[in-house]
């Protein structure tokens, strides 16, 4: 990597919008064959980054260098005819096209008359693929690929040109361990072809097992760059918020209360079955499984939002049924869900309606809602999450994602729940928000709250849990408390090689 | 300070582009023909927005909800074959109720459909167009319906009386814009309305009933067509059964105009007033302006989608965009 020029080069890059700044003086530079991490919490810059360098934002100041020529980016098709490739985190393919006609879409092979060659573009098609040893083929459907298979076809597509630079946006978000590492084995690929890789993601581990030099944001501005083999996660996140984080585990100090929910021998058609485990007023019970192990199925059959095909849900000691979300609002269960855009948030509405939808029907005085009953719930919990918005009027679409998942949290927690469901309560959550995240779960155990954490980031999971449920394949493989619980055990009762079930 | 005073220009022109939109045609049109701002004028044109304006309010409900109403036309024509019909079998009294009745078991129906069976809008509402089509033909024996006595009935009061010299059709539609304003605006259910449309599964997930709140936007939207043809009934004292026939793009026009997204989620009562005034102006202005009626079609509909597409790139903040 010495004295080569940069595959590409960001110079004093400004951008600001009406009242932010979002990007002051960023300087960059990624070489040829490197993997270079760029870091941030959520709201430091990197999206208005990338933005800038797939030419959908113009700079306001600074200048793009691509092998050292100074170069504007009008689109990202343009940036990609400059060898600047972008796999972005929500895939952008047609379901409904095969493989080969999603990597070249807008750029097939053409005969006379304007006909597809479809021979070429196959043949095209399946040299790329091989290159990145996948196991299908170009006149596969996309919407029939996992979506680790969809992120190969992107991948792909991104092949199709001699890339200098390739961007990955969060790109393990959504996949499997097995599949992280088919993904790495590709980054590592593209190193030894001579590419520059910027890297972006939240996961430290993935951060340190691959990328050579780690870049930071900060508030729009450029922090610094490490060599990865010569720093550690406490300096990066240092380096990130500015304040070092505690990630060991935390003791209960407080006593357990009663069982709060027990679930007898819950079955739902395949997707999960004989599931019994109970938990206690006070208690975090974390479930842990690779994705697809049932455990979200779970959450919404508590929730009302499935019907169970057999089993008992027990409330108090009391057997009820839950029909509907409504139903277990009712009965005092909340669920945070998996999915906060899609599934937690109005993102058009503003924080203080979304914050109170659940309830809009008690704020009310007479037959109106009352304005200020819902501001005084809103300020209430955005002083007590330390929820950082200009204000109640500000769409919560324009929230970060760590503040989303606070008005999110703060919309179950007003309606004092006995039992909380969080669903990967800190997915795409920078460091920061994460840890306070963490540290209000446990505050509200200690308030009393039945917790039920669903997640599957280990360190996560033994972090927050007072007690580990271990599921694979839709069962319930084991149960851990805390002090017996290590890595080793986990993985292997998640992966389903560990047999002796605990009733 | 300069620059702060132009953001707020640039804001303010971005938050309320239609309503600047609507000023300038009344500027130019103005200039164009100074009776175009006389009053006589205006209410004249109030008036024979009334009908379409009320059929708006209802489909603003059905639209925030994040759903198509294509219906109202030919639902509309229904409304008043059916009180004109009603009107001398048993009289206006029961008459009313009654087609209210009718009207509102077609929304129950569309409601039902679209809300708890899950069907797209957009088909159960263009089925329904021609369904209620058929349905009014079969009602009339394909006859056009006139009221017996026309001079010895009260019933003309809704569309050609006025009180304290205001048309009733207007203090209809202003009252019903007010009343359904502050049901959008200030009550439980108007807010649901709002997080069905927005994200119907984040609404799901927070308990709201969306199969029911979408069925209760198509029985208000109903009750409005019911209202339209009420007027439009009393306004002639006899009608063709073809009406209502195109009205439901007139009236979805007008709401788009006002701002309401097709996506859902978005509009108010008070812009898609607006929107219906905006359609009526033109009208008339290019009427005044000494337009051929037929030429008015297309001209209208090239303002229509001129405002929309300004609109929307005041939103952007520029003229054309590679990305929505």
């Amino acid at each position: 990597m010495t004295d080569q020029t940069p595959a590409l080069r960001l110079e004093g890059i400004v951008k600001t919008f009406p009242g932010v700044r979002a990007l002051d003086g960023v300087s960059f530079a990624v070489m040829p064959g490197e993997v270079h991490a760029l870091m941030g919490e959520n709201g430091a810059g990197k999206s208005t980054l990338m933005k800038v360098l797939g030419g959908i934002h113009q700079p306001n100041e600074g200048q793009i260098f691509i092998a050292e020529e100074p170069t504007v980016m009008t689109s990202p098709i343009e940036a990609k005819s400059k060898g600047v490739v972008f796999i972005h985190q929500e895939l952008s393919l047609a379901d409904e096209l095969t493989v080969a006609e999603n990597i070249f879409l807008g750029e097939l092979p053409r005969k006379s008359f304007g006909r597809v060659d479809w021979k070429t573009l196959y043949d095209q098609t399946n040299a790329i693929l091989k290159t990145l040893n996948v196991g299908f083929d170009a006149r596969t459907r996309v919407g029939d690929l996992s979506i680790a298979n969809q992120q190969m076809v992107e991948i792909a597509r991104a092949l199709t040109v001699d890339p200098r630079a390739v961007i990955f946006d969060e790109p393990t978000a959504s996949l499997t361990d097995a599949e992280k590492v088919v993904l790495f084995e590709v980054i590592a690929d593209l190193q030894s072809r001579g590419v520059g890789v910027i890297y972006i993601s939240h996961r430290m581990e993935e951060i340190f097992k691959i990328t050579d030099r780690i870049s930071v944001l900060r508030d729009g501005q450029y922090r610094g760059t490490l060599n990865t083999a010569e720093t550690n996660e406490e300096e990066v996140t240092q380096l990130m918020i500015g304040r070092t984080l505690d990630l060991s585990r935390s003791e209960s100090t407080h006593q357990m209360g009663d069982v709060a929910l027990e679930v007898r021998n819950l079955s739902c058609g395949d997707l999960f079955e004989d599931v019994s485990f109970t938990v206690r007023k006070g208690e975090v019970v974390g479930f842990y499984g690779l994705v697809g192990a049932g455990r979200t199925e779970i959450a919404e059959t508590l929730f009302g939002l499935r019907d169970p095909s057999s089993g008992t849900i027990m409330l108090d000691g009391e057997e009820v049924r839950i029909n509907s979300p409504a139903d277990a609002i009712k009965r005092g269960i909340s669920l945070v869900p998996e999915d906060r855009k899609a599934q937690g948030l109005i993102l058009g509405m503003n924080c203080r309606d979304n914050m109170t939808l659940p309830q809009v029907d008690d704020m009310t005085a007479g037959p109106f809602v009352s304005d200020g009953a819902e501001v005084a719930i809103f300020d209430q919990y955005r002083d007590k999450l330390d929820i950082r918005t200009p204000g109640w009027r500000q769409l919560v679409g324009n929230l970060s994602g760590g503040n989303q998942q606070k008005i999110v949290i703060g919309k179950w927690l007003s309606m004092h729940p006995e039992v909380l469901i969080v669903d990967e309560p800190t997915r795409g959550i920078d460091v920061g928000s994460k840890s306070e995240i963490h540290n209000l779960i446990r505050e509200l155990a200690a308030q009393g709250y039945a917790v039920i954490v669903i997640s599957s980031e280990m360190p996560e999971v033994l972090h927050v849990s007072d007690r580990i449920v271990a599921m694979f394949n839709g069962r319930v493989m084991r149960e851990f408390t805390a002090e017996e619980v290590t890595e080793d055990s986990l993985i292997q009762a998640i992966s389903g090689l560990e047999t002796d079930k605990v009733a | 300070m300069a620059e702060l005073t132009k953001k707020g220009v640039a804001g303010f022109l971005a938050r309320q582009g239609i309503l600047v939109a609507f000023v300038v045609f009344m500027i130019v049109f103005a200039i164009a023909n100074p009776r175009f701002i006389d009053i006589d004028n205006i209410f004249g044109v109030i008036r024979s927005s009334a009908i379409l304006g009320v059929m708006a309010l209802g489909v603003t409900f059905v639209v925030i909800g994040g759903n198509l109403d294509l219906s109202v036309g030919s639902m509309m024509s229904f409304s008043t074959i059916v009180v004109l019909d009603l009107h001398d079998k048993i009289g206006p009294t029961l008459g009313i109720p009654v087609m209210f009745a009718m009207t509102m078991a077609l929304g129950a129906f569309i409601g039902f459909l679209v809300g708890y069976l899950k069907l797209n809008s957009l088909i159960v509402t263009l089925g329904m167009l021609s369904a209620i089509h058929g349905l009014t033909l079969t009602y009339s024996g394909g006859k056009n319906m006139d009221i017996a006595d026309k001079e010895g009935t009260w019933f003309g009061i809704f569309g050609q009386g006025s009180i304290a010299g205001v048309p009733v059709p207007i203090i209809m539609f202003a009252l019903l814009a007010i009343v359904l304003s502050i049901i959008l605006s200030r009550t439980p259910f108007g807010r649901k309305v709002y997080a069905v449309g927005g994200n119907g599964i984040a609404a799901t997930f927070s308990g709201i009933p969306r199969a029911r709140i979408v069925f209760m936007t198509y029985l208000m939207s109903s009750f409005c067509v019911a209202t339209a043809g009420l007027i439009q009934a009393s306004r002639s004292l006899g009608s063709q059964n073809t009406v209502g026939q195109g009205m439901e793009l007139e009236v979805l026009a007008a709401v788009i105009l006002g701002g309401a997204s097709l996506l859902g989620g978005a509009g108010t009562i008070f812009k898609t007033v607006i929107g219906v005034l905006i359609l009526g102006f033109i009208q008339n202005g290019l009427l005044l302006m000494g337009l051929a009626f037929y030429a008015q079609y297309v001209v209208t509909w090239i303002i229509i989608i001129l405002a929309v597409w300004l609109d929307i790139a005041a939103k952007r903040g520029r003229l054309w965009s590679p990305i929505a």
